[in-house]
């Protein structure tokens, strides 16, 4: 997606270097040496330019009424907002902290993204590299179908097909692996699957056609020169990908991968139904359960009502804000470079 | 209708890069001037600047004076969407609009323009669409899209779209360079009928075209790679084919080099 | 030298044989990424039979497109996903009829007007807002409209909130389809004398239409399958409510969460079906837009 929006920057525009000549105009035949002024261009441009300007807007509106809503509640917070991982917001006096969260979210997301990254590059040079031309584009199809599929839905299937099925690898990886920090006891039990791991796998699925989409797009991209420059010299399929198509789109793949992290870290829903509640702090385990950001907050929604709690909620919301802008912003400053040297 | 043109002290950049310098040259009404030059040198750029079109591309810019019937199209006050209905432009590559119909095409501009009747606008397309030699071959088929036409019958459905808002200046940008030698032939007899009712200008890289179809032509060339493009002369086709005054022109016109 | 080589005995071989060492590394690479692809292929697979096997079987029932759920027990199953549809619907068209022309007026700008800072920063930011989560954008609608204004939950307050997630999508691929369109075609309509307005209105928009359709219906398929705003800003009902302005009303999404907490047979039956409605909904949606980029004007590639 963003790989493409400065490809082509050569807008129209051409009142810059012509000073007040094409600024405005006479709808009618001109009168010569009157200043002209065409309405309907006039009230044009500062429409489209208003459209424009309301998604810079947006942007301000959203972190400046979070911010505001969410000072009362971390001011009133009686603990530390960025250590403690306990969350409570009822009883009068708030105790909230985004440790656990912030432990959950990046865990499931990190995992997801482990999963997605390498499936992801290999689809995408399957369907731009390996798959034969005239399957290629119904291969492409059935990977975007998966993006049709509703988060809840996976979500439902996550919880009551997937999480079961994957049990017993969890008990192995579990007993097998129990030493090392990330795969120990966790603070939930591992009945149904009810934990982190589940919810990276089904993260990982969801982040398929997102990564893939990109990637595929890029690698389409590489220059036909180049892949035949690399074949006529006799290499391999594999050689010829790995010395033009991997070196042209590392950054765009990259890129989308981040775009991908983003998306897993505020998926709400799926993680929701998933994740079961945890009643002791996480041990940055796989087999954690908890929250992640946005299913704390989602699970809580239906009692928003005092300003007070519902401002801690708010806080954190302003915390997964803040984390997405900026895995965007480096996704974005990953993609862009490229562009402006081609 | 027709009228005349001048161009005086022309100087065009791109951004810092200067183009084309000190072009300054006068096309008489039905009349048909010829620019003439090797690539880059400038006589695409010249003619995008008779009627503002230049400033499209961004970091265009212009300096001097271009005359319509002695009225500055570069004035404070013009309006360059006056100045482009006034004075015609013709493409290299035919681009008929591809979501209208062949007479959709031919009266666009007078209906974006706000004319409304549909007799009027019926009577003008067929008038264009005669005036540019296509009437024959569509006539029957006016609600087709016009891309639906052969390169050659959509460069003559451009011309017939660029006659239809009755234009005093008729510039063509290398109008055949895209077309097959037939379709350049009927091109080239509808300038030669056009010129009865408009002052035309066409930029060609082709020689013989230039010989065939103008009254004047204009020399253009560049002393270097980086050089801004400059008029050479310009003066009567017959003589600058048969006698020119430079040595550039001679050289370019036998063939020595460009 | 050529034909002295010929003339020798064919002791060495015409062609250069591969080393074993890459012709294995080519065959492993080969093998690898197409079983990236199979692995792909799992989850859908085992994802949408389960979803199809689970649910088809409410989906013929009598009542599942015409009823609500109004006076159901939550153990019969009986009624149907009739007032969520309508929900789903109602808020998803009422989001698109807001996103889609400010979504469309924004390419505009940032394609034919947009230079300098201002379009830099547009272009940013629509990277960024396609990148909020819809919780964080259904928090700021919630301390929008109702912390700040004082307003209800209502249907209404989802589709703002779907706005923000939709804006985005419809302006980059509006942002696409519009630079696709040839710049002849703009330097064609200026030379007739007709002014810009009218030459992006009556001949750039009409050349890229399929093409931004196309783009609005994805994005609308998108924003129909969220939950996380009518999770935050709009209550559940078992019955039908048109009114978008007040009230509770289910959506699809909505309808699932809900009685993914009823654990008898007739809440399961109705989780699979309304998940496949779902499903089928977003895809009819993703169909219609393919459909309609056949009849674009532009060729792509």
């Amino acid at each position: 997606m963003s790989m493409k929006d400065e490809v082509v920057s050569r807008p129209a525009g051409q009142e810059r270097e012509t000073g007040s000549m094409m600024g405005g105009m006479g709808e009618q035949e001109q009168e010569r040496g009157e200043r002209p002024k065409r309405v309907g261009d006039r009230v044009f441009r500062y429409l489209t330019t208003t459209s424009g300007l309301v998604i810079v807007v947006a942007i301000v509106l959203i972190g400046f009424f979070l911010l505001i809503k969410a000072v009362p509640s971390l001011l009133a917070d009686s603990t530390n907002f960025l250590t403690d991982w306990r969350f409570d917001t009822t009883g009068g006096k708030l105790a909230f902290g985004i440790r656990d969260m912030l432990v959950v979210t990046v865990l499931s997301s990190l995992l997801a993204l482990v999963l997605a990254m390498p499936i992801s590059l290999g689809i995408a040079l399957f369907l731009t590299q390996y798959a034969p031309r005239s399957l290629a584009r119904g291969f492409g199809y059935l990977v975007d179908l998966l993006a049709a599929v509703p988060s809840v839905v996976f979500g439902l299937w996550g919880v009551l097909v997937l999480g079961p099925a994957i049990e017993p690898v969890q008990r192995a990886l579990n007993a097998g692996l129990g030493w090392f920090p990330l795969f120990s006891d966790g603070n939930v039990s591992l009945a149904g699957g009810g934990n982190i791991f589940t919810a990276g796998v089904v993260l990982a699925v969801m982040l398929l056609p997102i990564i893939t989409s990109v990637t595929r797009e890029v690698f389409r991209q590489t220059p036909v020169n180049q892949i035949e420059g690399a074949l006529a010299l006799g290499a391999t399929k594999w050689e010829m990908v790995r010395t033009t198509v991997l070196p042209f789109g590392k950054s765009g793949f990259i890129a989308a991968s981040m775009l991908g992290l983003g998306r897993a870290l505020g998926e709400t829903i799926a993680v929701l139904m998933i994740l079961h509640t945890a009643t002791s702090p996480s041990g940055f385990s796989f087999f954690d359960g908890g929250s992640t950001f946005a299913s704390k907050i989602a699970s809580a929604a239906s009692e928003f009502s005092e300003p007070l709690p519902t401002g801690a909620f708010i806080a954190a919301g302003l915390v997964l804000f803040l984390l997405t802008f900026v895995v965007n912003a480096i996704a974005r400053s990953i993609a862009k470079p490229k562009k402006e040297k081609a | 209708m027709a009228k005349r043109l001048d161009a005086k002290d022309l100087n065009i950049y791109y951004g810092k890069f200067q183009a084309v310098a000190e072009v300054t040259l006068a096309v008489p009404p039905r009349n048909v001037t010829a620019f003439i030059g090797p690539s880059g040198c400038g006589k695409s750029t010249v003619l995008r600047t008779l009627n503002r079109m230049h400033e499209v591309t961004p970091g265009a810019r212009v300096e001097g004076e271009v005359l319509l019937d002695g009225e500055d199209i570069y004035a404070g006050g013009v309006d360059p969407v006056d100045v482009r209905r006034t004075i015609g432009m013709v493409f290299q590559r035919p681009n008929p609009f591809p979501t209208m119909s062949i007479k959709d095409n031919v009266i666009a501009g007078l209906r974006l323009a706000g004319v409304r009747d549909k007799s009027r606008l019926d009577e003008v397309a067929e008038r264009a669409l005669r005036g540019a030699n296509l009437w024959n071959e569509v006539s029957d088929r006016l609600n087709k899209p016009g891309g639906s036409l052969s390169g050659g019958q959509q460069q003559r459905l451009c011309i017939a779209r660029a006659i239809a808002v009755q234009p005093a200046v008729l510039l063509m940008d290398e109008p055949c360079s895209a077309l097959d030698p037939i379709s350049t032939l009927a091109i080239e007899d509808l300038i030669a009928e056009l010129k009865k009712e408009y002052t035309i200008v066409i930029v060609t890289h082709n020689m013989q075209q230039a010989a065939r179809v103008s009254d004047q032509t204009a020399f253009f060339n560049l002393a270097g790679v980086g050089q801004p493009g400059k008029l050479i002369e310009i003066d009567d086709t017959e003589k600058i084919f048969s006698n020119p005054g430079q040595q550039a022109t001679e050289d370019y016109i036998s063939g020595r080099f460009g | 030298m050529t034909t002295t080589e010929l003339e020798r005995p064919a002791r060495p071989p015409v062609f250069h044989h591969l080393s074993t060492g890459r012709k294995a590394r080519n065959h492993l690479a080969t093998v690898l990424v197409s079983l990236a692809f199979l692995i792909a292929l799992v989850p859908l697979v085992w994802l949408l039979a389960t979803v199809v096997i689970k649910g088809w079987r409410a989906l013929v029932s009598p009542d599942w497109f015409t009823h609500s759920l109004k006076g159901v027990l939550p153990d019969q199953f009986a009624g149907g996903i009739y007032h969520a549809l309508y929900g789903s619907l109602a808020q998803a068209l009422v989001c698109a009829v807001i996103a889609v022309p400010i979504g469309i007026l924004a390419a505009i700008y940032l394609v034919e007007y947009g230079r300098g800072w201002l379009a830099r920063l547009t272009t940013f930011m629509v990277d960024i807002l396609s990148g909020v989560p819809s919780i964080v954008a259904a928090l700021f609608i919630f301390a929008l409209w109702i912390s700040t204004f004082g307003l209800e939950q209502s249907a209404f307050a989802v589709s703002l909130a779907l706005v923000l997630l939709m804006l985005p999508v419809v302006v980059r691929s509006c942002e696409e389809m519009l630079r696709l369109v040839p710049q002849e075609l703009r330097e064609a309509s200026y030379a007739l004398g007709i002014p810009k307005w009218k030459t992006i209105v009556r001949v750039v928009l009409p050349t890229a239409l399929s093409g931004i359709v196309t783009g609005s219906m994805l994005a609308l398929a998108r924003v129909l399958g969220e939950t996380a705003p009518v999770l935050v800003l709009v209550g559940y009902s078992q019955s039908i409510n048109f009114n978008i302005f007040d009230g509770n009303m289910t959506s699809l999404p909505l309808f699932i969460y809900n009685q993914f907490t009823n654990p008898t047979a007739a809440g399961q039956l109705r989780i699979w079906g309304a998940a496949l409605t779902l499903i089928l909904l977003v895809m009819l949606f993703n169909l219609i837009a393919t459909v309609i980029s056949r009849f674009s004007a532009i060729k792509t590639k």
